[in-house]
């Protein structure tokens, strides 16, 4: 949670005149200088702060080596200059965010879940597969077999997790890179969302059948149209119309329709998993297993059911993603999700994880996503040709790693 | 059975691959003893001590707690049974906090708002706080990362967590390796401190000096296989070290420098 400390010995000054190498009992804490610590802050629930070998750290550089400052600080700064550039075009009237926000939200989606298991020191190459391959196994059986829509989301949602819980198993077992297995998957999904759908229905594109629009049989299912589909605060948006505070349609409700349900479970993943990974014992296993997975084991951490959990946990994000994406498009299509799983590990990378695991946030990496999101759709609203997002993703994530790097250096010798 | 062991190892076998880590050793510890495990390194001492701590399974063999036979699936199970051990490479993650490794895998929880069960956070900080301070090792701000600490300053925590959770059996692999004098004395005052509470220990040491003042009963691996236990009463401190790894050597030099003696 600090800075990092200087180079022993230059805080030696004033300890010189102390009086030191006093005999002591055993038990007593001791100032031997070769065990004291090197920099350690001043607050303490314990010992009194007496020591003279500690520098008080501000809360400022506190906040500096904190897993996501580079994204906080990365969403400011890409922020101002949207500001500046496109300000008076309409990105930032309560249509434009809500815009850009979406778009922020799904890749979120997926974030949170690639930066728990990049966290917990693995990969999964498998998400923009799995993305495609959700939403054929909702579409074909809600418009092919008959089934209804809650029905086929849970059959989606078993599936996915079925399919994590055998790439972490592979992983585990194998021990191979979770890259490697990964990988294999990233085709096999792909492939068969292509072949089975084209084997099933004669299409890769699904979002009709016999005149009935899986659209229609999304909104017609009371449980999946009130979890995944349509906004929320809708009223609110009205009334702010009404108001005159955001721009308003000929009928006088808001152009803005209301908040998306898509940014609530983004909300609310994020909050979720930050508290998990912050607050509980999971959470320290999560660090543990992502840190030493030898340490891990030897200390009794369940580590196979901790990786194997954290697979199940992103598959399941990739399934939600697509879920929400066919109740937003009315349609599924076998080759959604393109390059999802990159983006996702990009935007994990900007929100502070490190690649070798082991640290990192789930909210960095929310912000990661949020940058995504600004930069992808802000660019529309500027003269900048749209080919230029992909020359800024490059950079940015380069640039995080860069910073991470740098930062876990510090943190090797700092605190967090 | 007359003598009162805690644990047993009866022609316990471990192969790696090719590579018989173990032949056949018999070890057995008796409640409340602290048992030195002496040989050169390669000699299984670790792999030994690793499979009473439920990381490895024997292949051959059989392991008793309390003299029932247990198989230990992974490490967890030996902490449950109050069998805590300090690995020769202390099982610490440096990028977590000196609180988080203290309670890796046996994590203080307290509910929150009644329902969730969360990580008690300042019950572990001040805990380990509290158990380093009492190793002589002051660290204000257990948030700190242990990658900061220096090498004595983990093989200390690690130390300390195994004593807190080590309720019946203390395992110690090499712990005083990264140690200045003063700290050893510490560990041999903390090993002599867990025998006077009943605590049955098992210490790995390459130091005759260390092992003889405080050990009860010596056990010799060479190449895979016990050469023998010897009680306290039965071996003089040179025969110790002659057991040890280099000690004929270290005698060979003592002569040779005339009038040192150890
Ligand atoms: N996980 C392992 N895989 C393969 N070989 C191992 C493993 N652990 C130990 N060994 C081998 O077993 C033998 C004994 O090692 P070890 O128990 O570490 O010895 P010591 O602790 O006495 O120095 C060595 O030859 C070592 O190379
Ligand atoms: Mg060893």
């Amino acid at each position: 949670m600090s800075a990092a400390g200087p180079p022993r010995g230059t805080n030696l000054a004033p300890r010189e005149t102390a009086p030191r190498r006093k005999p002591h009992a055993w038990g007593e804490p001791t100032n031997d200088p070769h065990i004291s610590n090197p920099a350690a802050s001043a607050e303490s629930p314990v010992v009194p702060p007496t020591d003279e070998r500690v520098r008080d750290i501000g809360a400022l550089r506190r906040f500096l080596s904190r897993p996501e400052f580079g994204s906080i600080s990365g969403a400011v700064l890409v922020f101002i200059v949207f500001l500046l550039a496109a300000g008076d075009s309409g990105m930032f009237s309560a249509e434009g965010i809500v815009n850009w926000a979406t778009v922020a939200a799904f890749l979120g989606i997926i974030s949170v879940g690639a930066a728990l298991l990049m966290i917990g020191g693995e990969f999964d190459l498998s998400i923009g597969s799995m993305i495609g391959f959700a939403g054929m196994m909702l579409a074909i059986p809600a418009l092919y077999w008959g089934w209804p829509v809650w029905v086929a989301c849970l059959f989606t949602f078993a599936l996915c997790a079925a399919l994590g819980a055998v790439n972490g198993y592979l992983v585990i077992r194998t021990g191979l890179p979770s890259f490697i297995v990964t990988l294999a998957f990233y085709f096999i999904l792909r492939g068969l969302s292509l072949a089975l759908s084209t084997m099933l229905t004669g299409k890769t594109i699904l979002s009709n059948y016999e005149g009935v629009s899986l659209r229609d049989l999304v909104n017609g299912d009371y449980l999946s149209s009130t979890l995944f589909s349509g906004h929320v605060l809708t009223g609110v948006f009205n009334a702010m119309a009404g108001w005159g505070w955001i721009a308003a349609r000929d009928g006088g409700e808001a152009l803005a329709v209301g908040i998306p349900k898509v940014i609530v479970w983004w909300l609310l993943l994020t909050v979720i998993g930050g508290f998990v990974l912050a607050r509980t014992r999971q959470g320290n296993w999560i660090l543990a297993v992502g840190g030493d997975a030898t340490a891990a084991k030897n200390t009794g951490v369940p580590v196979a059911r901790v990786k194997i959990s954290l697979f199940i946990v992103t598959a399941l994000c990739a399934a939600l993603f697509a879920v929400l994406q066919v109740a937003d498009a009315g349609s599924a299509a076998a080759d959604r999700g393109l390059q999802k799983e990159f983006e996702a590990i990009i935007a994990a990378v900007i929100g502070g994880c490190l690649l070798s695991g082991g640290y990192g946030s789930v909210v960095g990496a929310s912000i990661g996503a949020l940058i995504f999101g600004m930069v992808q759709i802000g660019i529309g609203y500027t003269s900048i040709d749209n080919n230029w997002y992909r020359v800024f993703l490059g950079a940015m994530l380069l640039a995080a790693v860069l910073f991470n790097t740098y930062i876990r250096k510090r943190v090797a010798l700092g605190r967090r | 059975m007359d003598i009162d062991y805690i644990l047993q190892l009866e022609d316990i076998s471990k192969y790696f691959g090719s590579v018989i880590a173990l032949n056949g050793v018999t070890l057995r510890l008796k409640r409340g003893e602290v048992h030195c495990l002496l040989g050169d390194n390669g000699a299984g001492k670790s792999t030994l001590i690793k499979t009473l701590a439920g990381v490895h399974l024997p292949d051959k063999g059989e392991y008793l707690v309390d003299g029932r036979p247990v198989r230990f699936q992974s490490p967890r199970e030996a902490l449950d049974l109050g069998i805590a051990t300090v690995y020769q490479d202390l099982a610490l993650v440096p990028l977590m906090s000196v609180a988080r490794n203290f309670f890796m895998g046996r994590e203080p929880r307290r509910k929150l708002l009644g329902s969730f069960h969360v990580m008690d956070h300042e019950l572990a900080a001040g805990t380990a706080i509290e158990k380093l301070a009492e190793m002589g090792i002051k660290v204000r701000d257990a948030s700190q990362v242990v990658g900061t600490m220096s090498g004595g300053e983990r093989q200390c925590l690690a130390i300390a967590r195994a004593i807190h959770f080590g309720a019946r059996v203390l395992i110690l692999d090499e712990p005083t390796a990264a140690l200045g004098v003063k700290q050893s004395v510490n560990v041999l005052k903390l090993i002599n401190r867990a025998r006077a509470k009943g605590i049955s220990v098992i210490f790995i040491t390459h130091n005759v000096n260390y092992a003889y003042p405080v050990g009860d009963t010596f056990t010799l691996l060479n190449r895979g296989k016990s050469l023998g236990t010897f009680a306290k009463s039965a071996v003089a401190k040179d025969e110790v070290l002659d057991m040890m790894a280099g000690g004929a050597e270290m005698k060979e030099l003592m002569a040779d420098l005339e009038g040192v003696s150890i």
